[in-house]
C-alpha cells in the first residue's frame, strides 16, 4: 500500500459478516464511523470512543476488538463481524440472541451488540469457559441499565444451549 | 362453560413474557437517534467548550475556522443570543442562562462556540483553529465557601450565590427537641455523580422559515414541562416547535432531561445556518457538560428518646446545582419534601434549604432524584443514634417504622403515603435474607480479626412527581402569583385500524424501559388478543400524538401512571366494541366477552365475531352503529391523580402519588490488606405492589442496584480546587463492571397502592436511594467509623486501616534501578 | 473525538518503516495495535503528520525463544503472546501478568511493544520487563542498540527511545530452574491500570520485588528473602524511596501501604511457587 495522503479518501474493502464491502476513507476514520457512516451497519454503537465501554466492539479477524480504537484503513483486506452478522437468518435470532431475550440480558439495547459480539467469539473458542472468564471477557463492556446480572444470566444460559447442541 | 375457561386463563400481564422491544435490538437493528440518517446537506456540529472554570471572554476570532473547506459556519453565543431568549428557570432569581457562553463562561466544559461542517471531522478541525480570548476570574468550587459575603460572584446580576433560602417548620418542633433526653446530629457530603448513560446526547434541529416554526428530533427523555421552556427560548409559540422522539434511546436515568439546552442550540444553529444540523454528544463532552445529580451538604439532628424512638428532625440542606439554576431545579431538593421523615413516624421537623451556585456543570435529573442525597444523612443518623445510645441499630429503625395501622399516613410535610406494611415488609426481609447466618458470619470473622460489617436501610421510594412540588421553593405569596401547580397528567391512545388490530400510544418516551411489552400485554388481556397482535408506540411526536408537561420518563411513573392510563383507554374502548357487538349479536353488552382473538356471547361460544372484523366494522361502515355509539375508532385518556394538590399554605405538599418501600441489609468484609471492599450478601426487599413484569422489575432493581453501589464505591465528578475536571473520561469517572456488581438478593411484598389504576408504584429509582447508604452503614460497621464520604474509596480508609504511618528510616537503599546493579 | 489529520502509511518492510520514520523527523508515530495511540488522537493530544503502521511487516510479528528469552516481536499482540505454546512454563510472570493488561477486547489488538513504547507508570508489561530485568531492542534506519529495561524508562510516558527509533523487539529471560514468581496489583475496577502493581521473582540466590503503578516509572529492588526479619524495613524503605504519586484514586500514603504489605505478600506467594 502506498503512503495516503490525509486530506484525501481512499478505497478500503474487507470483508464484513461475510460479504465483501468497501468505501472511501480518509485515514483518520475510526472503523466505527465507517461501519456506521459509510457502510450503514448501525448495529455497531458508540459510546466513549476511547476503548472503555465497548459497545463498538466487532471481531477484526476473529478476535472481539474495539472498532474506535481502529481506524478503517487498518483493516484493508480484514475479516470483521459485528452484531449484524451474528444472527442465525435474516431476522431470525440465533442461540446467543435467544437466550439473551429470554432471560432479558438487555434493556435499552445500546451496549448489547459489543457484548453479543464478544460473548459469540468466546463460545466458539473456548465453549468451556467457565464463569469467571465469562465475567473476565464482559468485565470489558459498560452496561448501565442491567446491573449485569441478566447478562450473566443469559451468558451462562446460552452456554450451556451452545454446548448441548455441539454434543448432540 | 369454554368461554369461561378462557376467561379464567391466567392474564399477560404479571408475567414475564418475551420484550417485544428485543428482537430488533439483539438483530442490530435498533433506531437510536445516530442510526436514523438526516436529510441531504444536513450539517453537523461540534462545540468548542470553556478550558476555565469562570473566566470574562473578551474576543473570539472565528475566521481561520469559517475558511476551512467543509465549515459552514461558526457561531458563537452572540450569534445565538441574537435568536434566541434565556432559558427560563423555576426561580425568578434564577440567573440569566443560555445555552452557550455569552460574554462570560461558569464552569469547564461550557459552549462557546459551535462550528458547522459537512462532518463531524471537519467540525472539530473548525474547533482547532478557533481563538478564544479569556479573562481568567476567580473560581468557587466548593459549595459553603460559594456562601461566604466576599466569595466570587457568579452572576453579576445576583446579590449572591445564593439563589434560594427557605425554611420550612412542622409541629412543634422546639418542643420536641427541649423535652428530647437526646439529640444527636450527622454532617453529610453527598457527591455530584451522573448516571452517563452509554448513549450519549442527540439532536437533529431543522427551521422552517416559512412557518417559523422548528422540527426537532431528540433523545430528550422529557419532563415535557420542558417543551414550553424550550419555545420560548427559541422565541416561537409551542406549536412551532415540533419535538420527536427516536424509536430507541440508549439509556437515561434522568440525564436525557438535560439535553434540553442543547436543543435550543442546535435548533438555533440550524435557523442561523439555514440547513439542518445534527450534533451527537461525545463521551467527553458529556462528562464534562451534560448533566448531573447535585451534591448536598447536610447537617441533620434528632431529638431522641431513650428508647431511641425519634421525636423530632432539624434539617439544614446545602444544594450545590452547579453554574446556573437550570429548570427543573432546585426540583432535586424539593422533590422528596413530602418523605422528609423517611419511614418513620416523625411528626415534627424544621428544614431549612438553601440553593447555591458554584463554577460546576449545572444538575439535573439522575436516577433517585434527591432520594439518595436525603436518605444518605438520615439513615446515617439512624445507625448513627443506635451506636450513641448503645442500641442496636435494627431495632432504632424498627422502633421508629411507620405501623402498618396507620396508612394511608399524611406525613407532617403533607406527603400522603398511600399503603404500606413497612414492619412486615422488613421482618421478612430479616428472615429471608438470612440476618441470622450473616450475624454469625459477622461474629466469626471478628474473631479471626477480620473486618466485616452489616448495614441497614429503610427507604420510602416515591413515584409518579406532582408537577406542583417543585413551586415549594417559592412562598405562598409567591405561588399565589406565579399560579398555581399541579397533577402529574398522563395520556394513552388505543387505536383501531382498518384491518382492526390495535395501536397504543403513550407519550412515555422509554429508554430501555420495556414499556412497548407491558403496554401490549395490559391492551392484549383486555382484548382477549396475544402481546404479538398489538402494535405500541411510545415515541413522542408533539406535533401529532396526545401529551402534556408531565409526559415523558422520569419520577418511575410508567408503572403506576402512564400504563394506568392505557388501560383506562383500553377499557373505555373494550366497552364500546362490547355495545357494538351486543347488537350484532343480539345480546345484553355486559354478556360481551373477549378471548382468543374472539368476541363472543357468554356461555355461547358460537355467537361469535372474530375480534379484527368487529373492530374495523367503525371504519367500514359507521352507519351500522348501534344508534347513540359514536364511532369506536380510538379511546384517549388524560389520567391525573386528585391527591397531588398544589403546596398549601402551610407548605405542606405531597410531592409523590405513590411511595413504595424498600429495605436493604448489606454484609460486606473490607481487605485488611488492601482496604479493598467486597460484598458478601445485599439484601434489597421491595414493596411497589403487584409487579407488572416481574422480570422487567428484576431488570431495574439490579440495574438501580449497581448505580447505587457506583455511587457508593466509585462515582464522583471530581473538581480540583481551580474548578478542573478531574474526572472527564471513562478512566477516571469509574463505571462498574461486571466484576464488581455482585447479584442483590430481591425479596417482594406486594402491598397495592389505592390510587392508581394496575395498583402499581413506581420500582426504578429505589436501589439508587438505599444502595449507598446501605453500604455505607456497612462499612461504618465493619470498621468502626462514625463519618463516611463517599465514594468509599481503599485510599481514603488508609488511616482507619492502618493507624497512622511511621516515619521512614534513615535511608538504606539507594532508588531502585541502581540497587540492581549492586 | 475525532482525529486530526494524518497521512497513513502501511509498509511490508522493516527498510521502509524506518526510512519513513527517519524521513519525517519527529512528525511521524509508530502505529501498532492503537490502543494506546487512538485515545491520544481521538483526544486531539497527539498530532502527527504521519502513522506509519508497522503490523504488515511480517519479519517483525514473531515471537521467538533464543538465547534463553522469548524474544518479542513489535507487531506481536498481547493476546498472541497469551496464547503461545508454553508461555506459563517459558516465563511464569508473562503469564501471570498479561490477564491484568487491559480487556480481552483490547489485548486482542494491542501489542507487547507497544505497551513498552507508552511507558505508563502504571502498566503491567512494562514492570514485568523490568522486574525480569529483559532488554528493549532499538532500531533506526542507522543503527540498532539493546538497552536493559532499567535503562529504557525514564519517567513517566517517557523513554530512551529516540524519535528515529523503533522498538524492533523486546526479550524476557526464561524462567531458570528454582525461580519463583509472583504477580499482584491493585486497581479500582478490574482491568483499570494500577494503583499499586507488583511483580516478585524469587531464585536460589535472592529475591527481587518490582512496582508499578507507584512512582513515575516502575522501579526493581533486590529484597531480604521473605521469612527474612529485615524484609519488613526494607519494604518500608522501598516505600519511602519510591516518592509515591499522589492521584484521584489513591493517596500516596495507601500507595506505600501497599507497597509494604502487597509487596510482601507477592514476595511470598514467589517463594511458595520456587517450592
Amino acid at each position: 500500500m502506498p503512503r495516503l495522503n490525509g486530506e484525501r479518501r481512499h478505497r478500503i474493502a474487507f470483508t464484513l459478516d461475510g460479504k465483501p464491502v468497501s468505501g472511501e476513507a480518509e485515514p483518520r476514520l475510526l472503523l466505527s464511523d465507517f461501519l456506521r457512516h459509510v457502510i450503514g451497519e448501525t448495529g455497531t454503537h458508540v459510546g466513549c470512543e476511547q476503548g472503555i465501554c465497548g459497545a463498538c466492539t466487532v471481531e477484526i479477524d476473529g478476535r472481539p476488538s474495539r472498532s474506535c480504537l481502529t481506524l478503517a484503513v487498518q483493516v484493508e483486506g480484514a475479516e470483521i463481524r459485528t452484531v449484524a452478522g451474528l444472527a442465525a437468518g435474516p431476522e431470525t435470532l440465533c442461540v446467543l440472541q435467544e437466550a439473551f431475550r429470554a432471560r432479558h440480558g438487555l434493556q435499552c439495547g445500546f451496549c448489547t451488540g459489543g457484548i453479543l459480539v464478544s460473548l459469540n467469539a468466546l463460545f466458539r473458542d473456548k465453549p468451556e469457559a467457565s464463569e469467571a472468564e465469562i465475567r473476565e471477557v464482559l468485565s470489558g463492556h459498560l452496561c448501565r441499565c442491567t446491573g449485569y446480572v441478566s447478562i450473566m444470566e443469559a451468558a451462562l444460559a446460552a452456554q450451556k444451549r451452545l454446548s448441548g447442541k455441539t454434543h448432540a | 362453560m369454554e368461554a369461561k375457561k378462557v376467561e379464567d386463563k391466567s392474564p399477560w400481564l404479571g408475567r414475564s413474557i418475551g420484550r417485544l422491544e428485543d428482537k430488533a435490538l439483539l438483530l442490530g437493528r435498533g433506531r437510536f437517534i445516530d442510526d436514523l440518517g438526516a436529510p441531504p446537506g444536513t450539517l453537523e456540529a461540534a462545540i468548542l467548550r470553556s478550558p476555565h472554570a469562570h473566566a470574562r471572554i473578551d474576543r473570539i476570532e472565528t475566521a481561520r475556522a469559517r475558511a476551512l473547506p467543509g465549515v459552514t459556519a461558526v457561531l458563537t453565543g452572540k450569534d445565538i443570543e441574537a435568536l434566541t431568549a434565556p432559558l427560563l428557570g423555576v426561580l425568578k432569581a434564577a440567573a440569566h442562562s443560555f445555552p452557550i457562553a455569552i460574554d462570560r463562561v461558569l464552569y469547564v466544559g461550557e459552549p462557546v462556540a459551535i462550528a458547522l461542517a459537512t462532518d463531524r471531522y471537519i467540525a472539530e478541525d473548525a474547533l482547532d483553529l478557533i481563538e478564544v480570548v479569556y479573562e481568567a476570574l476567580p473560581p468557587v468550587i466548593d459549595p459553603r465557601a460559594a456562601l461566604l459575603a466576599d466569595a466570587p460572584l457568579l452572576h453579576p446580576g445576583l446579590a449572591s450565590n445564593l439563589v434560594s433560602d427557605r425554611s420550612f417548620r412542622y409541629g412543634d418542633p422546639e418542643s420536641a427537641f427541649a423535652q428530647a433526653a437526646f439529640r444527636v446530629a450527622i454532617d453529610t457530603r453527598y457527591p455530584r455523580n451522573a448516571a452517563t448513560p452509554i448513549e450519549t446526547y442527540g439532536v437533529l434541529a431543522d427551521y422552517d422559515p416559512g412557518a417559523d416554526a422548528y422540527d426537532v428530533l431528540s433523545n430528550f427523555q422529557g419532563p415535557f414541562s420542558l417543551h414550553p421552556v424550550i419555545a420560548k427560548a427559541l422565541k416561537v409559540p409551542g406549536n412551532r416547535l415540533r419535538l420527536r422522539s427516536p424509536p430507541d434511546c440508549g439509556g437515561s436515568f434522568g440525564v436525557k432531561e438535560g439535553v434540553f439546552p442543547y436543543i435550543v442550540l442546535i435548533a438555533a444553529a440550524a435557523r442561523a445556518a439555514g440547513r439542518t444540523v445534527k450534533w451527537i454528544e461525545d463521551r467527553l463532552e458529556h462528562l464534562a457538560a451534560s448533566s448531573c445529580a447535585t451534591g448536598r451538604l447536610t447537617h441533620l439532628e434528632a431529638a431522641v428518646t431513650g428508647e431511641g424512638r425519634i421525636l423530632a428532625l432539624d434539617w439544614d440542606q446545602i444544594e450545590d446545582v452547579g453554574a446556573t439554576l437550570r429548570a427543573p431545579e432546585p426540583a432535586t431538593l424539593y422533590r422528596m419534601h413530602a418523605n422528609m421523615t423517611g419511614a418513620y413516624d416523625i411528626r415534627h421537623l424544621k428544614i431549612r434549604n438553601r440553593v447555591v451556585l458554584t463554577n460546576k456543570m449545572p444538575s439535573g435529573l439522575n436516577r433517585g432524584f434527591g432520594g439518595p442525597q436525603v436518605y444518605f444523612p438520615l439513615e446515617r443518623l439512624m445507625q448513627r443514634i443506635a451506636r450513641k445510645l448503645g442500641l442496636d441499630p435494627l431495632a432504632v429503625i424498627r422502633r421508629n417504622l411507620i405501623a402498618k395501622e396507620a396508612f394511608p399516613y399524611r406525613t407532617a410535610t403533607g406527603g400522603f403515603l398511600d399503603s404500606g406494611d413497612y414492619q412486615g415488609a422488613v421482618a421478612a426481609a430479616l428472615e429471608e435474607g438470612g440476618i441470622e447466618e450473616l450475624y454469625r458470619r459477622r461474629e466469626e470473622a471478628r474473631a479471626e480479626g477480620r473486618l466485616y460489617g452489616i448495614g441497614f436501610a429503610a427507604v420510602v421510594e416515591p413515584s409518579v412527581s406532582n408537577m406542583g412540588y417543585i413551586t415549594t421553593v417559592l412562598t405562598a405569596e409567591e405561588r399565589r402569583r406565579a399560579g398555581q401547580k399541579s397533577g402529574a397528567q398522563a395520556t394513552a391512545t388505543v387505536a383501531i385500524d382498518p384491518l382492526g388490530a390495535l395501536t397504543v400510544k403513550v407519550a412515555s418516551v422509554p429508554q430501555g424501559q420495556g414499556h412497548r411489552t407491558v403496554l401490549s400485554q395490559i391492551v392484549a388481556d383486555i382484548f382477549g388478543l396475544e402481546p404479538e397482535a398489538v402494535s405500541v408506540r411510545a415515541d413522542l411526536d408533539t406535533a401529532k400524538d396526545g401529551w402534556s408537561i408531565a409526559s415523558g420518563n422520569y419520577s418511575s411513573r410508567f408503572a403506576p401512571a402512564v400504563a394506568g392510563a392505557a388501560f383506562l383507554a383500553a377499557s373505555r374502548l373494550r366497552a364500546r366494541l362490547q355495545r357494538i357487538a351486543a347488537s350484532q349479536l343480539n345480546v345484553a353488552a355486559d354478556e360481551i366477552v373477549f378471548a382468543e382473538g374472539r368476541v363472543s356471547a357468554r356461555g355461547n361460544p358460537e355467537n361469535a365475531l372474530s375480534f379484527s372484523r368487529l373492530a374495523a366494522s367503525p371504519h367500514w361502515a359507521p352507519q351500522s352503529l348501534p344508534q347513540g355509539e359514536e364511532s369506536a375508532l380510538s379511546e384517549t385518556v388524560f389520567w391525573t391523580p386528585p391527591q397531588l394538590a398544589p403546596p398549601n399554605d402551610k407548605d405542606e405538599i405531597n410531592s409523590s402519588l405513590c411511595y413504595g418501600f424498600i429495605f436493604d441489609i448489606c454484609a460486606l468484609e473490607v481487605d485488611r490488606v488492601t482496604g479493598e471492599l467486597r460484598i458478601d450478601r445485599y439484601v434489597s426487599m421491595h414493596d411497589c405492589g403487584p409487579l407488572l413484569h416481574p422480570a422487567m422489575v428484576a431488570g431495574q432493581v439490579n440495574g438501580g442496584f449497581a448505580h447505587g453501589l457506583g455511587a457508593a464505591l466509585f462515582e464522583e465528578q471530581v473538581y480540583d480546587g481551580e474548578g478542573n475536571l478531574l474526572t472527564g473520561t471513562f478512566a477516571d469517572y469509574l463505571i462498574p463492571t461486571v466484576k464488581e456488581v455482585p447479584a442483590p438478593m430481591v425479596l417482594h411484598r406486594h402491598t397495592p397502592s389505592p390510587l392508581t389504576p394496575l395498583g402499581a408504584k413506581g420500582v426504578g429509582e429505589g436501589n439508587a436511594m438505599s444502595t449507598p447508604v446501605t453500604i455505607a452503614n456497612a462499612a461504618a460497621d465493619a470498621l468502626g467509623l462514625d463519618e463516611v464520604t463517599l465514594p468509599l474509596q481503599p485510599s481514603t480508609l488508609a488511616p482507619r486501616l492502618y493507624g497512622p504511618e511511621r516515619r521512614r528510616k534513615e535511608k538504606t537503599l539507594a532508588r531502585g534501578r541502581d540497587a540492581v546493579r549492586e | 473525538m475525532k482525529p486530526p489529520r494524518f497521512d497513513y502509511f502501511a509498509p511490508q518492510s522493516s527498510a521502509e518503516a524506518l526510512a519513513a520514520l527517519a524521513e519525517e523527523g519527529g512528525e511521524a508515530f509508530i502505529l501498532a495495535g492503537g490502543q494506546s495511540l487512538l485515545p491520544l488522537l481521538t483526544m486531539r493530544l497527539a498530532r502527527p503528520r504521519l502513522l506509519i503502521d508497522i503490523m504488515r511487516i511480517e519479519e517483525w510479528r514473531e515471537i521467538r525463544l533464543e538465547g534463553g528469552a522469548i524474544r518479542i516481536g513489535a507487531g506481536v499482540r498481547q493476546a498472541e503472546l497469551e496464547s503461545f505454546p508454553g508461555l506459563a512454563r517459558h516465563q511464569p510472570l508473562l503469564a501471570l501478568a498479561l490477564p491484568f493488561v487491559g480487556h480481552p477486547q483490547t489485548r486482542s489488538r494491542g501489542t507487547v511493544c507497544g505497551s513498552i513504547a507508552f511507558a505508563d507508570p502504571s502498566a503491567e508489561l512494562p514492570l514485568a520487563l523490568l522486574a525480569l530485568e529483559g532488554q528493549v531492542h532499538l532500531r533506526s534506519r542507522q543503527r540498532a542498540r539493546s538497552l536493559a529495561a532499567a535503562d529504557f524508562f525514564t519517567g513517566t510516558m517517557a523513554s530512551a527511545r529516540a524519535e528515529d527509533e523503533v522498538i524492533e523487539a523486546v526479550s524476557f529471560p526464561v524462567a531458570g530452574e528454582g525461580c519463583g514468581y509472583a504477580f499482584r496489583e491493585v486497581t479500582r475496577r478490574g482491568g483499570d491500570f494500577a494503583i499499586a502493581a507488583f511483580a516478585a521473582f524469587v531464585d536460589e540466590r535472592s529475591a527481587r520485588l518490582g512496582v508499578g503503578g507507584v512512582a513515575d516509572r516502575p522501579f526493581l529492588r533486590f529484597m531480604p528473602r521473605p521469612g527474612t526479619k529485615d524484609l519488613d524495613e526494607a519494604l518500608d524503605a522501598f516505600a519511602f524511596d519510591l516518592e509515591a504519586r499522589e492521584d484521584l484514586h489513591a493517596s500516596a500514603r495507601y500507595r506505600r501501604e501497599l507497597v509494604r504489605r502487597l509487596g510482601r505478600l507477592a514476595l511470598e506467594e514467589a517463594e511458595r511457587c520456587r517450592a
